[in-house]
């Protein structure tokens, strides 16, 4: 970015102020008097927190464990293999998010379904899908519809929109996920770590505080609903070390610039219109229940599973791919013998691998120099 | 995936029932749908995802967390806590490894 243009950013370039920034560090390593681990369930934190090298400016006592806040980590394999045999079908054109052409399914991928021939498109938006069942009304258009809250209320305008302008040729394949019972899961797990919970800042934008505060509540761990800045991020962890150092365990909202207490009502209102919660498979977690979204009995017309009558298929994982403990907090990228050697962002084993918010990539784009040493 | 990136909201129209407006980021102006935030107004902020406004900034709130920041970091400025040398005002990304644009300048969702 030009200087010219740095200064039109508004409430990004303040949250990156180095003073600040290092003021929060050092009151961090000041007040953490023995070791805390502390998870972000959020990709986009995982890599701000790797692009600014934030963990390492925390001193030893702060360990920082990444949770599967990935949405295109977290898509079961079987819906990836779903998503490439719809784009084998000669009448249809595939449409997704463009992180979800390189995760591998269990035998192939997007980009390669695309290579032999199909119809596969990369859409910002998911009115960009709308816009092309529009312009091609021969096509049948799937909507590749995965996300996690903050996704969820845009891709059921989608459906909404079609369902109510009577636009036929439309379906989304629907793998969305819940970030509240996947906590729930990780801290009745016996295997955890984790002490202190930085919480998604937009997944609470659209959701609210409200699911936190219970999570906070039965499980006697702080929460911190947190921004996507460096300083957004150091300023969580100071108020989650003051809270775990006072053996408190409450919910903060860091991020009130954009978080209501009870999130945004009319985006949570279509959602409820379009979606109802579901049992949902997270990929390395295996079936969470109450942890999805599906596409409500009024939607059956516009969902792609019924409508191209696609079995249910059970898919295993690779073997050696160890994501399923990097998504639970339980190991590091660094500590998989593939990492960085068989498992590359150009030749993923695992998902965490190929989405640049999965912290397998995130760690292989900052943090190399940790694995060859 | 779940990236919002902060717009100025220059005009907004509504046509059956959808509400749209073109925002402005940092070099470019996008239009974007306003359904979700029915408070924003011309010159709001707005957190925009996916091509929909998710939430209007709270200035307010922006304002009171920076300004308690913006002391800490004086402070310890003076305190001599905070590392100096630093030459630019914001942090600077760590290089990353590909040939891939990165990311953090690229906030497209």
């Amino acid at each position: 970015m030009t200087g010219a243009i740095r200064d039109l950013v508004k409430y990004i370039d303040e949250y990156r102020d180095h003073r600040i920034a290092h003021a929060l560090a050092a009151e961090i390593r000041g007040r953490a008097s023995r070791k805390w681990v502390l998870m972000e369930i959020c990709g986009g934190q995982t890599h701000t927190i790797m692009r600014y090298g934030l963990d390492e400016l925390l001193g030893d006592n702060i360990e920082l464990v990444h949770g599967p806040g990935c949405p295109v980590c977290v898509t079961p394999l079987e819906t990836i293999d779903k998503a490439i045999e719809l784009a084998s079908l000669s009448d249809v054109t595939l449409v997704s998010y463009g992180d979800m052409l390189r995760v591998p399914g269990s035998h192939s991928d997007l980009f390669q379904a695309k290579a032999k021939g199909g119809d596969v498109r990369v859409a910002y938006t998911p009115l960009e899908a709308l816009k092309i069942a529009r312009a091609h009304p021969e096509r049948r258009v799937v909507f590749l519809a995965i996300g996690f809250e903050t996704t969820a209320p845009a891709n059921a305008m989608a459906a909404w929109q079609a369902r109510h302008e009577g636009l036929r040729n439309f379906s989304m394949l629907v793998s969305q996920v819940l970030v509240p019972p996947a906590i729930r899961a990780l801290m009745s797990s016996p295997a955890n770590r984790v002490q202190g919970f930085i919480a998604p800042g937009h997944v609470c934008t659209v959701m609210g505080c409200d699911e936190y505060e219970a999570l906070a509540r039965d499980f006697h761990v702080p929460f911190v609903v947190t921004g996507f800045e460096p300083v957004d991020l150091l300023q969580a962890v100071l108020l989650l070390v003051k809270q775990l150092e006072a053996g408190s365990a409450q919910l903060e909202n860091q991020y009130a610039r954009s978080v209501q207490a009870h999130g945004n009502p009319v985006a949570r209102e279509i959602m409820q219109q379009v979606f109802a919660v579901a049992d949902q498979k997270w990929r390395g977690l295996g079936m969470i229940p109450s942890s999805g979204l599906r596409l409500r009995d009024e939607y059956a017309d516009y969902d792609a599973v019924k409508i191209f009558g696609l079995a249910d298929i059970t898919v295993e994982e690779p073997a050696e791919c160890v994501s399923a403990q990097v998504l639970q907090g339980l190991k590091k990228p660094t500590d998989c013998s593939a990492f960085g050697s068989r498992c590359t962002p150009e030749n993923p084993l695992g998902a965490p691998m190929v989405s640049s918010e999965g912290a397998c990539a995130a760690y292989y784009r900052y943090r190399r120099h940790t694995a060859d040493n | 995936m779940c990236l919002a990136v902060p717009g100025k909201v220059l005009d907004s129209d509504e046509t059956s029932g959808v509400r749209e407006g073109r925002v402005q980021f940092a070099g470019i102006v996008r239009r974007v749908r306003l359904d979700f935030v029915p408070e924003a107004q011309v010159g709001d902020y707005v957190m925009v995802h996916v091509g929909f406004a998710i939430s209007r900034v709270d200035a307010e709130e922006a304002e009171r967390t920076l300004a308690l920041l913006s002391e800490m970091g004086a402070l310890a400025g003076e305190l001599g806590l905070a590392e100096p040398e630093a030459e630019a005002d914001t942090l600077e990304p760590a290089p990353a490894d590909g040939s891939k644009a990165d990311r953090g300048d690229d906030r497209r969702d």
